[in-house]
């Protein structure tokens, strides 16, 4: 029984481990707003939605980014690159705490906090979003991690102007 | 820094002269406190209807929500009667905003300060000691506590939108919108019943008024928001209209989306530089378009003054309130809903389409960014005047590279606010 336990345990952190090394490239991915990058961190079916967190609590759906399927997000990302008219700025994207919650055969629940700093041209740089990512991951045909859900749950309800770019 | 701008006596009791000219539209409205100052007595507080809320926002005997009457914080209730009621989110006693939370359900309002308590329609029932211990204290013997209720404004609704006044005898809404723009904020609030999908928040630094004005000006919309012709949502020859109330103080941005693809025509592609040939979506599903209204027009965008703009494009529902914060920014809170008879699969698809507005939103972005660039050359550069010369007055209502509607709400402004 203990040993069960134990691997348990060991798993979990194994698994921790590669989400945070998975973590680390989806927010350098980021940073250098390279979206196309992005959407590759998904599976095809994946779904990514940013909610505020009062939408989130009182069960209301509305997302500030709403995504079912890779299809979605590469539209995004074609959007932004190609036909989006924005400020230039510098995105700075921290993902910490990650934790493996559990792991059964609809793969691996993990969460973790983040928060986007964006510094714009002559501004002091400030806190764009701060939240929560809700994760489901797993493994494609080479065995490599993938998205399968993140739900970006943010604190920072009242946006300062606009989100540009994901988180 | 307050710049003193356009000087010379004026019997309005400012030192402001609004240039001669009606096209031209002078920077100070955007940026001057006492301006501010101004609007709040001659509009928010004035003889106009100030949308709070939707009906679903509130939908059972004791639900409350946090809302504004222009900058003023109230709360908007429904009393165990159903009745709907605004108050001032400001206790009678000291004045602590002791409304805290963005909605919930209550049977009470109680002041966390001094614990003085009122009910759903403000009116104030306890008051903690109130004869004072061992004789001594309290509140004055002749304290009626029916003199101390919360301050409250009147309210009207019309197709589940709640509108609340701080003036006793205005019009109804029917009237104050006007024939032609109550007939299309009818075709959007039909009488079904909605149903709260959520709610965007984001803080503008901007006039509360360029928002208006970005609604009411169709000449940006395909030179601005080229999602909108790339993906063959809006382009400028769709059949469109933009009708205006008969003092220019509302708007409305009508258009039809053809079936099919966009015909973009050579003189349009010439005129809009960042023209891209139309292509198609990976997932063309955000973009289609199940008819749902009985009207001909696919889009419409409401500017109702003077903090209310309602918006149906597509399959896309939401009210945005504007809250001004001074002259120089403003909150926006978007309620975007649904129907109460929409299948799971039309809620996702509204879902899905509503990545197109909000504070992420393909137009919500562009529009965000473009009214702080504009807030940040007019309250930093060298005084001047705006321009807004396109199209003409008497125009057919149908032409749509024009400013018409924006001129026509400034002539309703200087009228109100006696510039
Ligand atoms: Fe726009």
């Amino acid at each position: 029984m203990a040993t069960v336990i134990q691997n348990k345990a060991g798993t979990l952190r194994d698994a921790r481990l590669e989400i945070e090394e998975f973590n680390y490239a989806y927010a350098e991915t980021l940073d250098q707003m390279d979206v196309d990058s992005w959407a590759e961190f998904f599976s095809d079916d994946a779904f990514y939605q940013v909610i505020a967190r009062d939408n989130f609590e009182s069960g209301l759906p509305l997302g500030l980014i709403y995504c079912e399927g890779k299809a979605m997000m590469k539209d995004r990302a074609y959007a932004l690159l190609n036909t989006e008219m924005f400020a230039p700025r510098y995105l700075h994207l921290t993902i910490t705490n990650t934790r493996a919650l559990s792991s059964d055969t609809d793969g691996i629940r993990a969460s973790a906090n983040y928060t986007l700093i964006e510094t714009l041209v002559e501004e002091p740089s400030r806190v764009q979003q701060v939240g929560k990512y809700r994760d489901l991951f797993v493994r494609d045909a080479e065995g490599a991690l993938k998205l399968k859900e993140r739900v970006c749950i943010y604190d920072s309800v009242m946006i300062d102007n606009c989100l540009v770019f994901p988180v | 820094m307050d710049v003193n701008r356009g000087l010379s006596g004026n019997s309005n009791g400012f030192d402001r002269a609004w240039p001669d000219d009606a096209t031209r539209i002078p920077d100070w409205i955007y940026t001057d406190q006492d301006v501010y100052k101004r609007e709040i007595e001659k509009i928010f507080l004035g003889r106009h209807w100030n949308y709070v809320g939707l009906e679903c926002e509130v939908p059972e005997p004791g639900s409350y929500m946090r809302s504004y009457v222009g900058p003023f914080p109230v709360v908007v209730t429904r009393d165990m009667d159903g009745a709907l009621h605004v108050f001032e989110n400001r206790c009678a006693h000291r004045g602590v905003e002791f409304c805290r939370e963005y909605r919930g359900k209550a049977d009470s309002f109680i002041c966390p300060y001094h614990n003085w308590t009122y009910d759903l329609k403000g009116d104030l029932t306890a008051i903690p000691f109130r004869r004072g211990v061992k004789g001594k204290g309290g509140a004055p013997k002749d304290f009626e506590m029916s003199e101390y209720g919360l301050r409250r404004f009147r309210v009207s609704t019309r197709g589940g939108v709640i509108f609340a006044t701080a003036c006793e005898d205005l019009e109804s809404i029917e009237d104050y919108l006007g024939p032609e723009i109550c007939a299309e904020f009818d075709a959007t609030f039909d009488g079904t019943e909605f149903t709260l999908l959520g709610v965007h928040r984001n803080i503008l630094p901007s006039n509360w008024k360029l928002y208006q004005e970005n609604l009411k000006d169709p000449y940006h919309a395909t030179l601005l928001h080229t999602y909108l012709t790339t993906f063959g949502l809006f382009v400028s020859s769709n059949e469109s209209n933009i009708p205006t109330d008969k003092y220019g103080r509302h708007g409305g941005l009508l258009s039809r989306r053809p079936e099919g693809r966009p015909d973009v025509s050579e003189e349009e592609k010439s005129n809009m530089q960042a023209f891209k040939q139309t292509m198609e979506l990976n997932d063309p599903r955000v973009l289609k378009f199940f008819p749902e209204a009985d009207s001909k027009w696919s889009g419409s965008v409401l500017t109702i003054f003077p903090t209310l703009t309602a918006l149906r494009q597509t399959n896309i529902l939401n009210t945005r309130l504007l809250v001004p914060r001074g002259p120089n920014e403003f909150m926006m809170l978007w309620t975007v809903f649904g129907r109460s008879d929409d299948d799971e699969e039309m809620t996702r698809h509204r879902l899905r389409q509503n990545n197109i507005f909000g504070p992420a939103g393909f137009l919500g972005i562009e529009d965000n960014e473009a009214l702080k660039f504009l807030q940040d050359g007019i309250r930093k550069a060298m005084p001047r005047e705006g321009l807004a010369v396109l199209g003409e007055d008497d125009e057919a209502t149908d032409t749509l590279i024009t400013e018409r509607a924006i001129r026509g709400m400034y002539r309703y402004y200087r009228d109100v606010m006696g510039f």
